[in-house]
């Protein structure tokens, strides 16, 4: 703060983690400025979710450090997390609520008043087409429509830092397009948010930092300009990571 | 096609068991426990053939008609006995039907109960051999007795397929059918008092059975033993008719699961009703509290744990007539009070991994804590209250009210605050969001038997003054005591929940990150 630049919204100090034998993050290091639309995009089981788990003081991390907006989120939690809103992956709701009375709990756990609530969910049940379903238990939803409101659940409490763990996934195109939209605007105002994602071309349309983690690190970071120079990003991530055969199918698989 | 379906169903079996020594031992035991029940069975029927025609008639019809009713009504009860081939399941591959049918029906007669049936059914050939005939006549209809078992059972559980696909309907029965199953101590009391006053009316009994479906099949050799031809063979059409009609019920009932195998019923309200968020105070600990009382409402898990509510009374009231003395009603407030405040020893399992709200939320361990002993609070005291006054309005031991509040109310705060601490360290394996509740979680067992057995040990000691002068005013009559009782528990009880409520918080925010992993690494949660 002394040097004048601004805090980042999100630091990462040298996160690990491990499950057993296996070491699932490995001495990870991140810095996410503020108001960046930030990637992370890597293959499967390269530890994204447990990285953001650590983040957002859903994981213990066997070492390392959480910083954001200049708040420790191991030292002081409960300050930490009220700057952050969370999406997380493989974590199921309280679906035996309402739409409704879900977003309306998240919002009085956060300690907000009634009327602010109230307003909020409103707007928010509106923004993402969830209003005829306001009064529909959520284990009734489809899987798109539970991603919708865990998110709402995410912004009721307008959070400086949106931490979204695959937020598209099963999305249909129209609400994915404007949830995108409300991100970036949320971008414009000043937010920050960093979205796991397995769509490289998403990312690349959509974000203007990205992280390639795979096993544990991270193998660049950057903006996405940077990251991915001359090539698309798919084809950098490829390089990176590796793993990809040019294979034919097998011949029973050809009708034609 | 029928063999590889049969290969599927001991795959599974063998696959399940070697995920867990647990369970392969529960299986041994119980394989144990089956062949001495297959033991005795065929030592008794083969000991009936030195019994009179008449008697050995009764006996196996009787009882062959009870295994067969027990075959049906099983998959009433137990949502999913056997779901290792569930037909919803196979509702993908393209099946010819008979050969489902079939396959289905063999891998029902190969495990476990259809092999002690089986077994049990072709001793009655025993049971017969001195009539060659009726022995003969004995293994055919042995045979179609196991299938009409095995065929019934399927229809059945075919049938209610489509009646539990309603997420309702599966919830509550599967609570309303464990009340019989809770007052069966009573029901067979009475029962066998009744069959001890009519034993002659067995031989009837048995006749009339043997013209139904449940019992024509046993009963053809024992005409054939009596010499009744005409009978048997008229008998034997009933017992091919039966099995006739359940095979085309259960082929058509199937037919039907396959193309339809689960609509959801979904239950909506209007705009703007946020229930109980709109009653309680507007903070996080109102907030959880009203999430949880919704979730009693509405998770049959916790409506599970308000059955003790009516049961408890009943079996006291049914115990005191016998004892011809009312005191031991009067225990049925604290004994509920004590079960319920028990109810939510292992609360953070049951919202299994939606907990990390709570989590990513920033809520206090105190607001988290505070917020479920409201919510059941709000449940348990007045049931509580009610309860005691009206057992003791019904024993007329007025003068007893003060002693028995105090050990009530004594109960049930110490019981929330014990709860608040358990909860915060206790994650058990339990059954899943619309799960059958009564389902036990793969694993479950032990550990669960071994915490609930605990902290039931530790409240019976946290409660120890209360009992202690329960125990001297009973035995002295006197109404200081009672008095004192009544002070000693609410006070006791208060500190002990408001310590449970901060200790519990503290703990709950030192572990909140490692109950989310613990509950992660259980299925289902």
């Amino acid at each position: 703060m002394t040097s004048g630049l601004p805090v980042a919204a999100l630091e990462l100090r040298g996160l690990s983690k491990r499950f057993g034998d296996k070491v699932a993050v490995e001495n990870l290091s991140l810095t996410v400025p503020t108001g960046s639309f930030y990637g992370l995009v890597g293959p499967n089981g390269a530890g994204k979710t447990t990285t953001l788990s650590m983040a957002t003081g859903l994981l213990q991390p066997d070492a390392g450090q959480s910083i954001i907006h200049g708040v420790d989120m191991w030292q002081h939690p409960l300050e930490a997390k009220q700057l952050v809103g969370n999406l997380s992956d493989g974590v199921k709701l309280f679906d035996r609520l309402t739409g409704e009375q879900l977003v309306t709990y998240n919002g009085l756990l956060f300690g907000m008043s009634r009327d602010t609530v109230a307003e909020r969910v409103a707007d928010l049940l509106k923004l993402l087409d969830l209003e005829s379903a306001a009064g529909t238990l959520v284990v009734d939803y489809s899987a798109g429509m539970t991603k919708k409101i865990a998110l709402a659940c995410a912004l009721v409490h307008a959070p400086k830092l949106l931490v979204l763990d695959e937020p598209f996934e099963s999305v249909d195109p129209v609400s994915a397009a404007n949830i995108r939209d409300m991100l970036t605007d949320y971008v414009r105002g000043g937010g920050t948010v960093i979205v796991s994602s397995h769509v490289m071309d998403l990312v690349q349309r959509m974000c203007d930092h990205v992280a390639v983690v795979s096993a544990g690190r991270v193998l660049a970071a950057g903006t996405v300009d940077e990251v991915r120079g001359e090539a698309s990003l798919e084809d950098r991530f490829v390089e990176l990571v590796g793993g990809r055969h040019h294979t034919e199918g097998p011949s029973w698989l050809r009708h034609s | 096609m029928v063999a590889t379906l049969l290969r599927l169903r001991f795959l599974v079996l063998r696959n399940s068991l070697k995920r867990s020594t647990w369970q392969l031992v529960a299986v041994i035991i119980g394989a144990v426990y089956g062949l001495g029940v297959v033991g005795v069975a065929v030592i008794g029927l083969v000991a009936l053939s030195f019994a009179p025609q008449e008697l050995a008639a009764t006996v196996i019809v009787l009882a062959g008609s009870a295994v067969v009713l027990g075959w049906i009504v099983v998959p009433l009860i137990a949502a999913g006995v056997d779901q290792t081939l569930d037909p919803a399941r196979l509702a993908q591959f393209p099946l010819p039907m008979p050969k489902l049918l079939v396959g289905l029906t063999l891998a029902g007669v190969l495990g476990v109960p259809g092999v002690i049936t089986s077994i049990a059914s072709l001793a009655t050939v025993g049971s017969w051999i001195r009539y060659p005939v009726a022995a003969a006549a004995a293994v055919v209809c042995a045979a179609l007795a196991v299938l009409t078992c095995v065929v019934g059972s399927r229809m059945v559980a075919a049938l209610s397929v489509s009646l539990q696909s309603q997420r309702r309907f599966r919830e509550i029965s599967s609570i309303l059918i464990f009340i019989p199953l809770i007052l069966l101590g009573p029901i067979i009391i009475g029962v066998s008092q009744s069959v001890r006053n009519s034993a002659d009316a067995l031989p009837q009994v048995a006749r009339a059975l043997g013209w139904t479906p449940l019992g024509a099949a046993w009963s053809v050799p024992a005409d054939l033993a009596a010499g009744d031809v005409g009978a048997a063979a008229l008998k034997f059409i009933i017992a091919l008719a039966t099995l006739a009609l359940l095979v085309f019920l259960w082929r058509r009932s199937l037919a039907a699961a396959l193309v339809s195998p689960h609509a959801a019923a979904s239950k909506r309200v209007a705009r703007g009703k946020i229930g109980l968020f709109g009653v309680f105070p507007a903070t996080p600990a109102g907030a959880v509290a009203a999430r949880c009382l919704t979730y009693w409402r509405r998770d049959p898990r916790y409506a599970r744990q308000l059955i003790v509510v009516p049961l408890i009374p009943v079996l006291l009231a049914f115990y005191s007539n016998n004892m011809h003395s009312f005191t031991l009603l009067t225990l049925a407030g604290p004994l509920v009070a004590f079960l319920l405040s028990l109810a939510t020893l292992a609360d953070i399992s049951y919202d299994g991994t939606a907990f990390a709200a709570h989590l990513a939320d920033g809520v206090r361990g105190r607001d988290d804590r505070l917020g479920r002993v409201a919510a059941l609070a709000v449940i348990a005291v007045p049931v509580v209250l009610a309860l005691t006054l009206i057992t003791v309005a019904i024993a007329g031991a007025w003068h007893e009210l003060p002693l028995i509040l105090g050990l009530a109310f004594g109960a049930l705060l110490s019981g929330f605050g014990l709860t608040s601490v358990s909860s915060a360290r206790i994650i058990i394996p339990v059954p899943a969001a619309g799960d059958n509740p009564f389902k036990s979680a793969p694993g479950a067992g032990f550990t669960t038997a071994l915490s609930s057995f605990a902290t039931w040990g530790i409240l019976i000691l946290l409660v120890l003054p209360e009992i202690v002068l329960t125990v001297v005013g009973y035995v002295t009559g006197s109404l200081l005591v009672g008095w004192i009782g009544l002070v000693v528990g609410l006070v006791l009880g208060t500190v002990i929940a408001i310590a449970g409520i901060r200790i519990g918080g503290r703990q709950l925010d030192r572990s909140g990150p490692q109950l989310l992993s613990r509950l992660k690494t259980l299925r289902g949660a």
